[in-house]
């Protein structure tokens, strides 16, 4: 996308017309319809609702939703900084402050001639090259104080985007660590054509025999859910691959995306096959929009060589394609019938379960929604055989994982281990020392402690998605988990009651205490917050959401203490002060006319 | 031989299909509810219907009951935590019952009375949420929304006009209407809609209609809600 769009190369007519003015379209064609004039003025979705035949206030429903989709002007320039916690402990605010007086403007506020707008958004996926931000939807890396000031010159001489220097957008895969899966060297079509050889029978018992278990976090058995899909009733059954890669400090689904497209893509005709699936969508988060062209250009050498489309290797029957969905700021599509609500073009609100996704998902229809790494696992299982996979790992965790590492290291980037790897070996092999925490599986996960450094990742131990962010002795815990308690309270769709209103309240507490307001009383009530988003939420959102605050209350609970106003009781009210005016009335001062309130001064 | 499934510890039969919350009336024990109505699919957004089944918190209007099941409800742990979800849906918006018409008529007040809230406990949020007072017939004070979404539910499945919807995310969700304005008035509107007639609470008034009932003659004046509820899930 150009910088300054200052003649529309596009209609919404035009753009109407490319998504066959199909309702389910709707959330791909407001991304579109923002190009036009870098937000979405009002009448503008009163045209699309028309044209799609469907309420104005749907529209306005899905358009309010999205983070990256806005109902007000924004700047020509929107520039987002990415606001995880590793891109703080890099000191992302002195940079957006920095930013901001050079340009003379207000963080959140569009500047007055409406050429830049400068605020956060949630993690971008690039704490291994942070701190970073968005400009129009392109990611940049590395930022320090040079770029910036460059990039507020470049923005004061409106140069469109486009003739910015290109090493700004270079984005680093950083692979520290390769095993089974990246150290593939797989021509495209080659895990197919094994699979395809054993008959979908044989393949779907080899991925039983394989034991992989879903990499999102969740873990569940793939082959127990395509095993679900398959059976289910019903025809032109779906394949998701779930690249709404949203988990603060993941991210390496964006690697895979960037250099393994062609596994991730294999991995979901693989399971086409296994299922009898004729439709494929790849979910793309809206903050990784840049890889888009390269995965269409892969996508389209796939239809060349045979690999997508009909009758795949000349099998009769095997028909399926992939179109690429795009995403636009939402965590909570993560969450797989999130996902497919905004996958139908609505407001990502999490489903009631069961009906599960894999009996009716996408339009009713049985679907499979899996994360990006497992699909490209299962290239493994169909080269090498599920006895083969399963050999590697742990009893209950088969085969590698792949870690998005990030904070207080030497060398953050991508690190694929065997299933059952102790915490500190990785530490030790990225160049860790003095660490004070580990929080593992992103802002959802755990907090682990020094003491805790021997423990495994595993399904059966510490499970993960990925995200493996490290802070050593100097950082503040109690600050780790208020950037994730900010994260959820702005992430939170609001459908439920205990999410929505618990992790404003919970964000709330955080700042109370942040602020030095903070009592035991508070503590108390952050404990009874929690336990309510624990059990009461309709989603994993809500039900995470609580995670860092009860490990580092646990943990690392003098990190709370410290900031309360009294641990026990403070009294408004002090004795000897009060008794000033008698003293000086009885002009006396020795040590018999003071009441003693501290035990240390009886010496 | 009819399924049951034990709540509270009294046995409560059931067919197939039927939800927890569902068997649960009709059998004549009560379990809270905002969002829930029985002529719509359950929404489970409000959770005040929440119980502890096989061990776990459900959704008792979305769950399908389970041969077998020991379900807690009326249970000093359930009943505290419906009280504090009462209390984020008072300190979320802005509820000033006795200045507003629906007092006496309002589930979200009946409940608060049932389940002996005393305090609104956190701190309250004071959004900002303007009155829409366009309409000829109907008020729409967004300030007491618990986003049940009932309105939007009836509006587009019985009315088949979808006036309303929500948008924003999060704690800055808000229901909006179906003109680009943003006006009640320039929708299709009207007061013999169900969607008008079906809040639960303070938002959906009919004009020139407030207080018409005398204080100790409204719905929840003489009767408790549980018992309201009870009645009507028995006729």
């Amino acid at each position: 996308m150009s910088a300054l769009p200052s003649v529309p190369l596009v209609t919404l007519d035009d753009i109407l017309q490319r998504h066959s003015h199909d309702p389910t379209r709707l959330l791909q064609i407001l991304i579109d319809a923002q190009q036009i004039e870098g937000w979405l003025p009002a009448p503008s979705l009163t045209r699309i609702a028309a044209a799609l035949h469907i309420p104005r206030a749907r529209v306005e429903g899905v358009a309010g939703f999205y983070s990256f989709l806005y109902t007000r002007p924004v700047g020509r320039y929107r520039v987002l900084f990415s606001d995880n916690i590793t891109d703080r402990m890099l000191g992302n605010a002195e940079l957006l402050d920095a930013l901001c007086r050079k340009l003379w403007i207000e963080p959140g506020k569009l500047s007055e001639d409406g050429l830049v707008s400068v605020t956060t958004t949630s993690c971008t996926g690039l704490c291994d090259q942070g701190p970073a931000m968005l400009v129009n939807g392109r990611a940049i890396g590395q930022l320090n104080h040079r770029r910036i000031n460059e990039i507020a010159e470049l923005i004061r001489q409106q140069r469109p985007l486009d003739l910015w220097p290109a090493e700004y957008f270079r984005i680093d895969d950083n692979i520290r660590r390769r095993d089974a899966l990246l150290d593939l060297d797989m021509p495209p079509g080659a895990a197919l054509t094994a699979a395809i050889a054993r008959g979908r029978d044989g393949w779907l018992a080899e991925m039983q025999a394989s034991n992989l278990r879903g990499r999102g976090g969740a873990g569940f058995a793939t082959a127990v859910k395509w095993a679900s899909a398959r059976n289910a009733p019903g025809a032109q059954k779906v394949i998701v691959c779930n690249a709404d890669e949203g988990e603060p400090g993941t991210f390496k689904d964006r690697v895979l995306l960037n250099s393994f497209a062609d596994l991730v893509f294999e991995g979901m005709a693989l399971a086409a096959w296994a299922v009898s699936a004729t439709e494929g969508f790849l979910y793309l988060r809206g903050e990784y929009h840049y890889l888009r062209p390269q995965l269409e250009a892969v996508l389209a050498s796939r239809r060349q060589a045979g690999l997508l489309g009909t009758s795949i290797l000349g099998q009769p029957g095997f028909d399926f394609d992939i179109q690429i969905h795009l995403g636009a700021g939402a965590y909570v599509c993560g969450e797989e019938t999130a996902l497919l609500e905004s996958l139908e073009g609505k407001r990502g609100t999490p489903r009631i379960r069961p009906p599960f996704p894999v009996i009716k998902g996408y339009l009713g229809r049985p679907t499979v929604v899996n994360n990006v790494e497992t699909l490209a696992k299962t290239c493994l299982v169909a080269l090498e055989g599920g006895e083969a996979f399963a050999a590697t790992g742990t009893a209950q965790s088969a085969g590698t994982k792949l870690l998005s590492i990030s904070g207080d290291c030497a060398a953050p980037g991508i690190y694929e281990y065997p299933f059952g790897v102790p915490i500190a070996r990785i530490l030790e092999d990225c160049g860790a020392s003095d660490t004070q925490a580990v929080q593992v599986g992103g802002a959802s996960g755990m907090c682990l402690a020094s003491y805790e450094f021997q423990r495994r990742i595993a399904y059966e131990d510490v499970p993960t998605a990925g995200a493996f962010m490290i802070f050593d002795g100097t950082r503040d815990l109690f600050d780790v988990a208020r950037a994730f308690v900010h994260f959820f309270a702005h992430e939170s769709c609001g459908f439920c009651t205990p999410c929505r209103v618990g992790t404003a309240l919970l964000k709330g507490f955080m700042d109370k205490l942040a602020d030095g307001h903070g009592a035991k009383a508070d503590l108390n009530d952050i404990d009874w917050l929690d336990r309510l988003l624990k059990n009461a939420s309709h989603c994993g959102l809500g039900s995470a959401a609580p995670n860092p605050v009860i490990d580092t209350l646990q943990k690392f609970r003098p990190a709370y203490e410290r900031r309360l106003v009294s641990l026990d009781f403070e009294p408004a009210f002090d004795l000897d002060a009060a008794l000033a005016e008698a003293r000086q009335l009885t002009a006396r001062d020795d040590p018999g006319a003071h009441l003693k309130t501290h035990e240390e001064e009886e010496k | 031989m009819t399924k049951q499934f034990l709540l509270d510890g009294q046995p409560v039969p059931f067919e197939d299909g039927q939800t927890i919350l569902e068997a649960a009336r009709i059998a004549g024990h009560y379990i809270p509810s905002l969002c829930w109505h029985k002529d719509f699919a359950p929404h489970g957004s409000c959770k005040l219907c929440i119980v502890k089944a096989a061990g776990r918190h459900v959704s008792a209007c979305a769950t399908p009951a389970k041969e077998g099941w020991e379900v807690e409800s009326n249970s000093p742990e359930m009943n505290g935590e419906r009280r504090g979800l009462l209390q984020m849906l008072f300190v979320e918006g802005n509820h000033f019952c006795p200045s507003c018409e629906k007092s006496g008529n309002c589930e979200l007040q009946a409940l608060g009375y049932e389940y002996e809230m005393l305090t609104s406990r956190f701190r309250h949020f004071y959004p900002d949420r303007p009155v829409d007072a366009s309409h000829p017939d109907v008020l729409l004070d967004f300030n007491r929304c618990i986003f049940c979404e009932l309105c939007v539910r009836a509006s587009r499945d019985v009315d088949g006009k979808s006036v309303f919807a929500l948008t924003g995310r999060g704690i800055d969700k808000h229901l909006v209407v179906n003109a680009e304005s943003g006006r009640l008035a320039d929708t299709d509107f009207a007061k013999d809609d169900l969607a008008a007639n079906i809040c639960p609470v303070g938002v959906i008034l009919h004009k020139r209609e407030g207080f018409a009932v005398p204080i100790g003659e409204r719905t929840y004046d003489n009767a408790t809600i549980r018992s309201k509820k009870l009645k009507e899930s028995s006729s």
